[in-house]
C-alpha cells in the first residue's frame, strides 16, 4: 500500500474538467428545478382544485422515487418515446425534475408563510395579482426560505455523484476511472471527498453569510 | 406499449429483490440509529474533544455523497485487511454510517429540548450517566422526533437504490438486469418507481400523521 499524490497531478487537467462538469450539471440543474418549482408553487397557489390535486399526486410520485431510478427512466426508458438525450443533458434535466418538487414544496410553505393581512393591505392599495406576488409576496418569503433552499443546494450538490453512474464525466466517474485504471484507490477516492467536503462547505459557508445579510432587515 | 406477460414473469422475481431493499435499509436503519446514539451524545458531552470528533464524523458523512462513501468502503476495504467482503455487507456499513450522521443531527435536536432539571433529578436518584441517557433522555427524544426519524427512514429506503452499484441485487439491481435482457427500459422502471411509491408514499403519509399527532398533543 503506497501514497503518491503524482497520479493526481498528472491527471490535473482531466480532473480539473469533470470538476467543472460537477459544478456545471448541480447549477444548472439546480437553476432549472428553481424555476420549474415556482412555477409549480405557483400553480398549486392560484390553479384551480383539480389541477392542485394533479399536482399534490405528481409531487409525491416524484418524492418517492430515487433519484437514480428517475435517470434510468429519463437516459434508458426515454428513447422508447423518441427522448434521445445525451448523458450530461439527461443529467441536468433529471436534477431539475428531481429537484422542482422539493423546491415546489419550500416555495409553497413559504407562500403560506406570509401574514395574509399583508395581502389584504396590498389588495386594498391597488396592486393586481401579480404586482402582490412580485413585490410583496416573493421578496419576504425569499429570506424565510433561504436556509431550505441553501439546504437542497447541497443535497443537489451530492446527488450530481450519481450521474456517474450514466457516464456523464463528473469527478465520481473520472476519479474512479483514474483509480481502476492505475489501481490507485486511495489517492484519487481521497480526493474525490475532499472536493465535495469543499463543495459543501462553501455552498454552507454562502448560505448562511447570505441568510444574515438579507435576514438584516427582520431585527430592526 | 405495456407487456402484461413481461411484467407478470418479473413480479417473483422482483419481490424477491424487495426483501433485499427493505433488509438492507431497515438494518442500515437500525445500525445507523446506533452509530446516532454514539455520536449525538459525543456531541453533547462536556470534554471538546468529544464534541469535536462527533462534529467532525457528521461534517464528513453528510458532505461525501452516499455513493462515494460506497466506493470507498468497497474498494479500499480489501486494502485494510478486509478481503472478499460481501456486497450485503458493504451496502449495510455505508448506509449506516451515512444515516447515523443525519439521524445523529435529529436525536441532538430531540435531545436538547429536554430540560435537563430531568437529567439533574435522576443523577440525584444515584442513576448512572449512561442509565440517564438510555432510559430517561433517549425515549423522550425519540418520541419527539419520530416524525423526522420516519422521514430519514424513506430517504434512506431512496438511497438504497444506490447499493445496485456495488452489485447487491436489490431492486434497482434486478430491475436493471430485467431491462438488459428484454430491451424495455422503460417499462420496468416504471415498474421500480412503482414499487419505490408503494413503500415511500404510505410511509411519508405514516410521518405526517405522527407529526399532526404530536402538534395535537403538545397544544
Amino acid at each position: 500500500m503506497t501514497f503518491d499524490l503524482s497520479i493526481i497531478t498528472a491527471n490535473a487537467g482531466a480532473i480539473w474538467n469533470a470538476f467543472l462538469v460537477t459544478i456545471y450539471t448541480w447549477l444548472a440543474g439546480s437553476v432549472l428545478g428553481l424555476m420549474a418549482g415556482l412555477l409549480i408553487a405557483a400553480l398549486m397557489l392560484f390553479g384551480g382544485r383539480p389541477l392542485q390535486l394533479l399536482l399534490r399526486v405528481f409531487i409525491e410520485l416524484v418524492r418517492g422515487t430515487p433519484f437514480l431510478v428517475i435517470l434510468f427512466l429519463v437516459y434508458y426508458g426515454g428513447p422508447s418515446f423518441g427522448l434521445r438525450l445525451g448523458a450530461m443533458t439527461a443529467g441536468v434535466l433529471c436534477i431539475a425534475f428531481y429537484s422542482s418538487v422539493y423546491f415546489a414544496e419550500i416555495f409553497r410553505s413559504g407562500f403560506a408563510a406570509v401574514p395574509r393581512g399583508q395581502l389584504e393591505a396590498g389588495e386594498c392599495l391597488g396592486l393586481g395579482r401579480l404586482q402582490l406576488l412580485w413585490r410583496v409576496q416573493l421578496p419576504q418569503m425569499l429570506v424565510l426560505i433561504l436556509p431550505a433552499i441553501f439546504n437542497m443546494l447541497t443535497i443537489l450538490c451530492k446527488e450530481t455523484a450519481v450521474l456517474s453512474i450514466i457516464t456523464v464525466p463528473e469527478l465520481t466517474a473520472v476519479l474512479t476511472g483514474i483509480g481502476t485504471r492505475t489501481f490507485t484507490f486511495i489517492e484519487t477516492l481521497l480526493v474525490l471527498c475532499i472536493a465535495y467536503l469543499l463543495l459543501i462547505e462553501i455552498t454552507s459557508r454562502a448560505g448562511r453569510w447570505l441568510e444574515h445579510r438579507v435576514g438584516i432587515y427582520l431585527q430592526r | 406499449m405495456f407487456d402484461w406477460p413481461t411484467f407478470l414473469f418479473s413480479l417473483p422475481l422482483l419481490g424477491k429483490a424487495l426483501l433485499i431493499t427493505l433488509q438492507t435499509s431497515l438494518l442500515g436503519n437500525a445500525f445507523g440509529f446506533v452509530i446516532a446514539i454514539l455520536i449525538s451524545s459525543m456531541q453533547l458531552a462536556k470534554m471538546p474533544l468529544l464534541r469535536r470528533l462527533g462534529g467532525s464524523y457528521i461534517f464528513i458523512f453528510r458532505g461525501v455523497p452516499l455513493l462515494v462513501q460506497l466506493l470507498v468502503i468497497y474498494y479500499l476495504a480489501p486494502m485494510f485487511g478486509l478481503p472478499n467482503l460481501s456486497p450485503m455487507v458493504a451496502a449495510v456499513m455505508a448506509l449506516s454510517l451515512c444515516s447515523g450522521a443525519y439521524i445523529a443531527e435529529i436525536l441532538r435536536g430531540g435531545l436538547m429540548a429536554i430540560p435537563s432539571g430531568q437529567s439533574e433529578a435522576a443523577h440525584l436518584l444515584g442513576m448512572s450517566r449512561p442509565a440517564i441517557l438510555l432510559r430517561i433522555e433517549l425515549p423522550q427524544a425519540v418520541q419527539s422526533t419520530l416524525p423526522s426519524l420516519v422521514n430519514e427512514l424513506v430517504l434512506l429506503i431512496k438511497a438504497s437504490a444506490l447499493v445496485s452499484v456495488v452489485g447487491l441485487a436489490d431492486l434497482t439491481r434486478v430491475a436493471q438486469n430485467l431491462a438488459s435482457s428484454d430491451y424495455l427500459f422503460f417499462q420496468h422502471y416504471l415498474v421500480l418507481a412503482g414499487i419505490y411509491c408503494l413503500i415511500n408514499i404510505p410511509l411519508t403519509m405514516f410521518g405526517r400523521r405522527l407529526e399532526r399527532h404530536l402538534e395535537r398533543s403538545l397544544a
